[in-house]
């Protein structure tokens, strides 16, 4: 117990960013599906079992347009083919993390990851623990948030807009914590260079697939160069 | 609503089912008791290195620079998280100190 209590501190300060943006999202997103009419389970129910943050906000128009379950197979792969970038680069850390390792899959949110592959655990803090709770921590809030948000529906106490920046803001720090670590600039480069580009010529709903298989190819033609130089 | 109860379910399972094949398709590509191919680990090691760059333009996928008020605030506001964090490094600050500058600049400043 006191093992876990000792991890769970440890996580915390690590989610306080996570948090702000969660709150404030998951309470949109609770108070945009009761407003077309879904009951505040749904919302739960939502946030327990897709946990994906702008595919839960795609989720609700799709679910208020004509029943049609092959499409909303689909358009999910496309929009959320970015984890696959995350499942890769989490092969190794999460090798070996046993009966959590299930739940360090599914809880693996664009947040989520960004603190893990950029942490370690602190230590004296067991690192399976500590992914395990900085991943249900996050969780927690963004359940909480959107049953808040679907019960309060729209008389929300103040204006909160703008408070999401906390998560645009939690990557910016991150990427310059990763350029001082890091003696070869390329790999941070392209992922800001090639993104930028696809973004101008394809649009920001098609942006994210190119993104990645030229992110991909690029990585692939200078891996000889970046594997000499990190 | 224009699906019912069941239809909406069926929605919902079918993008949760989705959302996690695309978490869990590495792992059940790669897994533990098989040797991961090397050039696999290779960008398991960079990816992250090129996904944080990403996630940022995710974020500011919908700022638009033609219209008012022309990613200003968005701009500003990074700028301004960036140089903080070089400056103090101090992660909750930058953060804090950034969404801040944000919240003044669409709520008050480019209302």
């Amino acid at each position: 117990m006191r093992k876990h209590w000792y991890a769970i501190k440890a996580a915390f300060p690590y989610t306080i960013p996570v948090m702000a943006g969660y709150l404030f999202l998951g309470m949109v997103f609770g108070i945009m599906l009761v407003s077309k009419g879904f009951h505040p389970l749904w919302a739960v129910l939502m946030s327990v079992f897709i946990y994906a943050g702008s595919m839960q906000f795609l989720s609700v128009n799709l679910l208020t347009s004509a029943f049609n379950p092959l499409s909303a197979f689909l358009i999910t792969l496309v929009v959320n083919a970015r984890h696959l970038f995350y499942g890769i680069s989490m092969l190794k850390k999460f090798n070996g993390t046993g009966a959590r390792k299930p739940y360090l899959i599914i809880g693996l949110t664009d947040e989520t990851y960004s603190i893990l592959c950029s942490t370690d655990a602190p230590e004296g803090v067991d690192s399976v623990s500590f992914m395990f709770f900085i991943t249900l921590l996050n969780q927690v809030y963004w359940v909480s948030a959107s049953l808040a948000g679907s019960l309060i529906g729209s008389v929300l106490a103040f204006d909160a807009s703008g408070i999401d920046f906390a998560m645009t803001a939690l990557f910016v720090t991150i990427f310059i914590n990763q350029w001082r670590t890091q003696r070869e600039h390329l790999p941070a480069v392209t992922g800001i260079v090639v993104p930028a580009l696809c973004l101008l010529i394809f649009g920001p709903d098609k942006f994210i697939i190119p993104s990645m298989v030229l992110i991909v190819l690029v990585l692939t033609v200078f891996r000889k160069t970046i594997e000499r130089r990190a | 609503m224009a699906m019912t109860s069941i239809q909406v379910l069926i929605t919902i399972a079918v993008i949760a089912i989705a959302t996690q094949l695309t978490r869990a398709l590495p792992f059940i590509l790669f897994p533990e008791n098989k040797k991961t191919p090397g050039y696999i680990l290779y960008l398991g090691k960079v990816l992250p290195y090129a996904v944080m760059g990403m996630l940022v333009v995710y974020c500011l996928r919908n700022v638009s620079l033609i219209s008012s008020p022309f990613g200003i605030p968005e701009a500003v506001a990074v700028l301004c998280v960036a140089a903080l964090h070089i400056r103090k490094n101090n992660t909750l600050l930058s953060i804090s100190v950034g969404t801040a500058v944000y919240m003044l600049l669409v709520q008050v400043v480019f209302k």
